[in-house]
C-alpha cells in the first residue's frame, strides 16, 4: 500500500499523518483551518480544550528532538490528552524486530496515538502498517523522507502573511539532500497552488532529479534569491562538512550563509524561515535570523497549533471505526 | 416535507428583546456582554445586539472542540474560530442560540466560556425551545415554544434575511 493510500481512512479522512505527498489539496488546507481555529486557544486563560480527553499519546522518540517533541507534547496537553514520552536510542540492527516489540508493548497499554520520529525514512509508514485499527500514527520526522507537520507549520506561517498561493515565489536553501522538511514543503506547496519553487545549494547538498518535484535548481544564492518572497533556510549539519562534503563551514558561509546584503535582491518583504536550530554564522547570520524579517519564532508557535490539528484530525478520523456505517 | 405554521423570525426577536429587558430589570444586571453560539445563534444575536444603541462588540463562540460527540462523529468540517473581543471575567454574559433543543450545545458553550473567564452570570436566551431536553438545562428568555416530535427538525437561513424551516424527515 502506498504511503498516500494509508493516511485515509475509507471514508478520505486522514487516520496517519506520514507525509504531506499524495494529500489532496482539501485535507491541506483543513489542516490549516483547523490550526488556525487552534491558535485561538494558546491565547486564553486556560490553554486547554477538551476534545482528546481519555486519549493517551506516546511520543516515541527513536532519535533526540527537543522543539519537536516538545511542541507537540504541548499541543497534546492542549487538547486533553495524556502524554508519554519515550526516548529510545537508535540501534539499526534491533529496527524490524524491536521496533514491532515496543509498539505491541505500548498498544497493550491503549495508547490511541503514536507521535514517531525515527533516523529510518519510512519507518513511521511501516509502523502505521503494523497497529490496530483504531490507534493512529503522526510522522515526526523519519530520515531523509518526510517531516510532516513541520511543512505545515511552515505553510501556516507562510498563510498568515502572504495567502495568495499562486503568485508566491519560495526559495528552500541549503542541505535539500538530507532535509526531510525540503521534501515535505515542496510537495505541500506544490499541491497548494505555489509554481515557483527553488532550491538553492550546492550541488553535493542536493538529491539526484530533485527537478522531478517541479523546482528549480540553483547553485548560486544571488541568483537563486531574485524577487523570493519566502526563503526557507535549511540547518547545516556539521558532519557533512566532516564527511568532505564541504570544504568549511567559512566556505559554506561565504557561498550560502543568509546575510542582510543578500536579502537585497529578494522582495522588499520578504520572510524568512529557518526549522531550528539554527547555526549561527553557518547558514544565516544573527542579523538576518533576529532582524524584522525572521518569522523564525512564530514557527514555533504555529507548530502547536499545527500539531493539535493534526492530531484532532486524526483521532477524529476514527470515530466511527468499528460501526460498520458508510 | 415542509410543516406550515413556521413562525416569522422578526417578530419573535422583537419578543426576546422584551423579555431579555424584564430579565435584566429583575435581576439587575448592568452592562452586560452578548455572545451567540456559531452560526444561527451568532445571526440571532447580531439582530438582538442591533435593537440596542450600543457600540459594544459581540462575542462568537464555536463550540465544535467541546462537543460530546467528538468520539462518535469526529471533527466538524468547518470550524470558525471562537472570538470574545473582551474579558468576561466578573461579566454579566448574555449567551444566544438560535434552537433549544437537547441543551447539549448550551453545556458546551458554558465549558468553553469558563475556559475564557469565570463570567458574575450567564442568562440563557433563545429563538426557539423545540423541547426534547436530555440535559437540565433551561432558557431564561425564549422568542417562542414550539413542540415538535423527534423526527421534526427545525433550522435556522440567514444571515440575511433571517428564516425558520422546519423539515420531516
Amino acid at each position: 500500500m502506498s504511503a498516500h493510500s494509508i493516511q485515509l481512512d475509507r471514508h478520505g479522512r486522514l487516520k496517519h499523518f506520514l507525509t504531506t505527498e499524495g494529500l489532496s489539496r482539501d485535507i491541506l488546507t483543513s489542516i490549516l483551518d483547523y490550526a488556525e481555529s487552534f491558535a485561538g486557544v494558546s491565547g486564553r486563560a486556560v490553554k486547554k480544550v477538551p476534545l482528546l480527553r481519555g486519549k493517551t499519546v506516546a511520543n516515541l522518540f527513536f532519535e533526540s528532538s527537543t522543539r519537536t517533541r516538545t511542541t507537540f507534547e504541548l499541543a497534546a496537553k492542549r487538547l486533553s490528552a495524556d502524554v508519554l514520552n519515550i526516548n529510545i536510542a537508535t540501534s539499526a540492527t534491533s529496527k524490524g524486530e524491536s521496533l514491532r516489540d515496543t509498539l505491541h508493548t505500548l498498544e497493550a497499554m491503549h495508547c490511541d496515538l503514536f507521535v514517531v520520529r525515527h533516523g529510518n525514512s519510512g519507518a513511521a509508514h511501516f509502523i502505521a502498517g503494523q497497529v490496530a485499527d483504531n490507534v493512529h500514527i503522526i510522522n515526526a520526522g523519519d530520515g531523509r523522507h518526510a517531516h510532516p507537520t513541520q511543512a505545515m507549520l511552515d505553510v501556516f506561517t507562510i498563510r498568515r502573511h502572504k495567502p495568495d498561493f499562486e503568485s508566491l515565489r519560495v526559495a528552500i536553501v541549503g542541505d535539500i539532500a538530507h532535509s526531510r522538511v525540503a521534501r515535505s514543503k515542496i510537495h505541500a506547496l506544490s499541491t497548494l497552488g505555489v509554481s515557483d519553487i527553488r532550491v538553492i545549494a550546492p550541488k553535493t547538498l542536493l538529491p539526484v532529479a530533485i527537478e522531478s518535484l517541479g523546482v528549480r535548481v540553483f547553485h548560486d544564492l544571488h541568483e537563486g534569491l531574485r524577487e523570493v518572497d519566502v526563503i526557507t533556510m535549511l540547518r547545516l549539519q556539521r558532519e557533512r562538512i566532516s564527511n568532505a562534503v564541504l570544504p568549511s563551514e567559512e566556505e559554506y558561509f561565504q557561498c550560502f550563509g543568509l546575510t542582510e546584503a543578500r536579502l537585497s535582491v529578494a522582495s522588499p518583504d520578504v520572510m524568512v524561515m529557518h526549522p531550528g536550530p539554527i547555526n549561527r554564522g553557518i547558514e544565516i547570520d544573527s542579523q538576518v535570523a533576529d532582524g524584522a524579517r525572521s518569522v523564525i519564532l512564530q514557527q514555533v508557535s504555529h507548530g502547536i497549533a499545527v500539531r493539535m490539528a493534526v492530531m484532532a484530525m486524526v483521532t477524529g478520523a476514527a470515530s466511527d471505526a468499528g460501526s460498520g456505517a458508510d | 416535507m415542509p410543516v406550515a405554521r413556521v413562525p416569522d423570525v422578526q417578530p419573535l426577536i422583537r419578543n426576546m428583546k422584551a423579555g431579555l429587558d424584564r430579565y435584566l430589570q429583575e435581576h439587575n444586571r448592568t452592562n452586560p456582554l452578548f455572545i451567540g453560539i456559531h452560526t444561527g445563534g451568532v445571526w440571532v444575536a447580531q439582530q438582538l445586539l442591533g435593537l440596542y444603541q450600543t457600540a459594544q462588540p459581540l462575542g462568537k463562540l464555536n463550540i465544535a472542540f467541546y462537543r460530546d460527540d467528538f468520539s462518535r462523529i469526529g471533527l466538524h468540517p468547518r470550524v470558525t474560530p471562537s472570538s470574545l473581543p473582551f474579558d468576561v471575567a466578573d461579566r454579566h454574559v448574555i449567551l444566544i442560540d438560535d434552537v433549544l433543543y437537547t441543551g447539549r450545545t448550551v453545556r458546551a458553550a458554558m465549558n468553553e466560556l469558563f475556559d475564557y473567564g469565570r463570567a458574575a452570570s450567564i442568562c440563557l436566551v433563545v429563538l426557539v425551545d423545540r423541547g426534547g431536553r436530555e440535559l437540565p438545562v433551561q432558557a431564561d428568555v425564549t422568542g417562542t415554544r414550539l413542540h415538535l416530535t423527534a423526527s421534526q427538525h427545525i433550522k435556522l437561513s440567514g444571515p440575511q434575511p433571517l428564516a425558520l424551516e422546519i423539515t420531516t424527515a
